[in-house]
């Protein structure tokens, strides 16, 4: 506590606090005290003195993160939220005119582009799609984990998690290359496939990534890969929180595992869901980097979600970043949406405590 | 008494084949279960080991009509392609440099100001304590792709773009709420008394943080090192902004993602360069993941 008011001097200011700081400090420290006398105290104790005495302390060493958080993600939030109603462009941020502020009028621009509305759907198709199917995986898994011996569920777990460990940008090129037309793996077994799974010889250099289904689909099977072992895992451990009993007696009263899962662990295990759904969706809504790779770098118009959208009406010219702030602002508040009943679950949860 | 003696082995045999039957199910049912977790396993590692087999093999393989899972003449061509700097005219290891640069002054910059906001929060009782992390909650969740513009238009005033000062700056901040998340769970576990004893027997604060918190949270602050450093080391949207033109700067994941875009073709290349990009990364994981399982579980992590 002390360590912080020595490593930044100055931040309290003691010289105009001494008549309180001189007094003897509370017990908390005593055998540290008593060595020196009160009339030789350094500025350092003072200040230390004068910090206990305020209860400045936590706040002291809030300061540094505060400020780096305020300054680095709080703060670009706002500013986005001012950008938003400014005509912010290549004139404005080359110095050559200044900026205005123009009232609603980025939004009613976004709002009356069709390309919005398609990027939106696709979001939320997407993350319709997407969230639902990571779950369902993720569950099984971890219901399967919970049966295995302990040898056989840790290198389960530990080949799931190398894909969720595995970095967006390999994650993405790495598919691409699995789907490609000429050398993918995909495509051949596809074409090997007998007719009635689907399979056949139409799939032969079939094209994934230049159409919007095809290339949502690769995304789909790309982000349920990623994402699937985080719920596995945690699934795991919710599932052995469960009292045996428990689900011993549902067994013995003739439930099987269909009922069981439904009536009984589905019930208790559902704020863990709650979280996991919540925290799939707002990690699948706001999918950028994976997209933005199998799409083909802001290239294809027609495939971009709502991230690819906003982004490119800033970074592709001439910027609009007006514009693009009113679109970021827009999914920032759709996501903020579901964070609130994120962090409500999360406080009913007790992560608080 | 016969009728009896053969009713009674009767009823034991029966008994015998139930068991049997019961172990026989059992062992079944095991094998199934143990033949459903290799097929969770592979579909986990078959990405992965699909590109580091296509990393070893020569160009003709790459397009041959029946792919095969081991390079049938496994070359390293490809890595010494990565290595020569064929496409920017840099080498790998000018790359890895970057990132590892960036990565490491980020996490330590991060886990430094995370450890004192952390004892804050896991250690002290104050006003707006709640407050606090319910923001750092809702700040580590929004989308980066959105703060991007408006961080993009700062750092183009501070000329911190196309610098890997900005890039640290900005992964040590993003890595922040995470790490103090986590750490305070650490901070908050290290008994009261304990201090007070140590208070007693006449070490002062200074003492106290060195001897007592530091050595009992050090466990929590590898496991959010490591959850910064994966952040970092894989981040992508920060540095395609920041880095835009400058490609000596390039942290891995963008000299993947532009060794991809000039090559678009070479994927042995291609699968060489994410290979070396993504090895380290997974390695990194394996050594530490028994720390992290728990961690993992506890604070929801990853963007």
């Amino acid at each position: 506590m002390v360590t912080s008011s020595q490593s930044r001097p100055g931040t309290p200011s003691p010289a105009g606090s001494t008549p309180q700081g001189q007094e003897p400090d509370g017990s908390r420290n005593p055998a540290g005290r008593s060595v020196s006398p009160t009339s030789h105290r350094s500025v350092q104790q003072r200040a230390a003195s004068w910090i206990r005495k305020r209860g400045a302390g936590p706040y002291l060493l809030l300061l540094p993160a505060t400020a780096v958080i305020g300054a680095l993600i709080i703060w670009p939030a706002v500013q986005v939220g001012l950008f938003s109603f400014q005509n912010y462009g290549l004139m404005q941020i080359s110095g050559v005119q200044p900026t205005q502020w123009i009232g609603f009028s980025n939004y009613s621009q976004i709002l009356h582009d069709p390309e919005f509305w398609k990027s939106l759907k696709t979001s939320v198709y997407f993350a319709l799609v997407v969230v639902p199917l990571t779950l369902i995986v993720g569950t099984l898994v971890g219901l399967l984990l919970v049966r295995l011996g302990p040898k056989m569920r840790t290198f389960v777990s530990v080949s799931a998690l190398l894909a969720w460990a595995t970095p967006a940008v390999s994650a993405s090129v790495i598919f691409v290359w699995l789907v490609d037309p000429d050398g993918g793996v995909v495509d051949w077994a596809l074409a090997k496939l007998p007719s009635w799974l689907g399979g056949g010889a139409h799939w032969a250099q079939f094209s994934w990534t230049n159409a919007t289904l095809p290339a949502y689909t690769v995304l789909t099977v790309m982000l349920v890969w990623t994402g699937f072992p985080f719920i596995a895992v945690t699934v795991l451990a919710g599932l052995r929180t469960l009292p045996t009993e428990l689900l011993e007696a549902a067994r013995v009263d003739g439930a099987g595992p269909w009922r069981v899962f439904w009536k009984v662990t589905f019930p208790i295990l559902r704020p863990v869901f709650l979280v996991l759904a919540l925290l799939s969706t707002i990690w699948d809504f706001g999918m950028f980097t994976q997209a933005y790779i199998v799409t083909g770098d802001l290239g294809n118009r027609d495939e971009y979600n709502l991230g690819l959208y906003e982004y490119s009406q800033a970074f592709t010219q001439p910027p609009h970043y007006g514009l693009a702030s009113a679109a970021a602002f827009v999914l920032t508040i759709i996501l903020l949406i579901v964070t609130v009943g994120y962090v409500r679950a999360a406080v009913k949860q007790g992560s608080l405590a | 008494m016969t009728s009896v003696s053969v009713s009674g082995t009767a009823v034991s045999s029966r008994a015998a084949s139930g068991r049997g039957g019961r172990r026989l199910r059992r062992v079944s049912r095991k094998a199934a279960l143990n033949l459903a977790g290799l097929l969770v396993a592979l579909f986990a590692l078959f990405p992965v080991l699909w590109m580091i087999s296509t990393a070893f093999k020569p160009a003709n393989e790459l397009y041959s009509l029946t792919p095969h899972p081991i390079p049938l003449h496994p070359t390293l061509a490809n890595f010494r392609n990565v290595f020569s700097g064929s496409v920017i005219g840099m080498s790998y290891w000018n790359f890895l440099k970057n990132s590892l640069f960036v990565t490491l002054v980020a996490v330590a910059l991060s886990s430094l100001i995370g450890l004192l906001a952390a004892i804050a929060l896991g250690r002290f009782k104050f006003r707006f304590r709640t407050t606090y992390l319910i923001v750092l909650l809702i700040v580590q969740l929004l989308p980066q792709q959105a703060l991007v513009v408006s961080l993009f238009i700062d750092f183009r005033k501070f000329s911190l773009l196309d610098s890997l000062v900005g890039l640290i700056v900005v992964y040590a901040a993003f890595a922040l709420p995470v790490t103090i998340w986590m750490l305070r769970n650490f901070a908050a576990t290290v008994p009261k008394d304990l201090e007070e004893a140590a208070a007693i027997d006449g070490a002062g604060a200074w003492t106290r943080f060195w001897r007592i918190l530091l050595p009992l949270i050090s466990p929590g602050l590898v496991s959010t090192s490591v959850f910064a450093f994966i952040f970092a080391y894989n981040e992508f949207v920060f540095a395609l902004t920041f880095l835009g033109t400058d490609t000596a700067k390039f942290t891995l994941p963008l000299y993947v993602q532009y060794f991809f875009g000039q090559n678009s073709t070479d994927w042995g290349a291609i699968m060489a360069s994410s290979t070396l990009f993504t090895i380290p990364v997974l390695a990194f994981f394996l050594v530490t993941q028994r720390r992290l399982a728990s961690g993992l579980v506890a604070g929801a992590v990853k963007g």
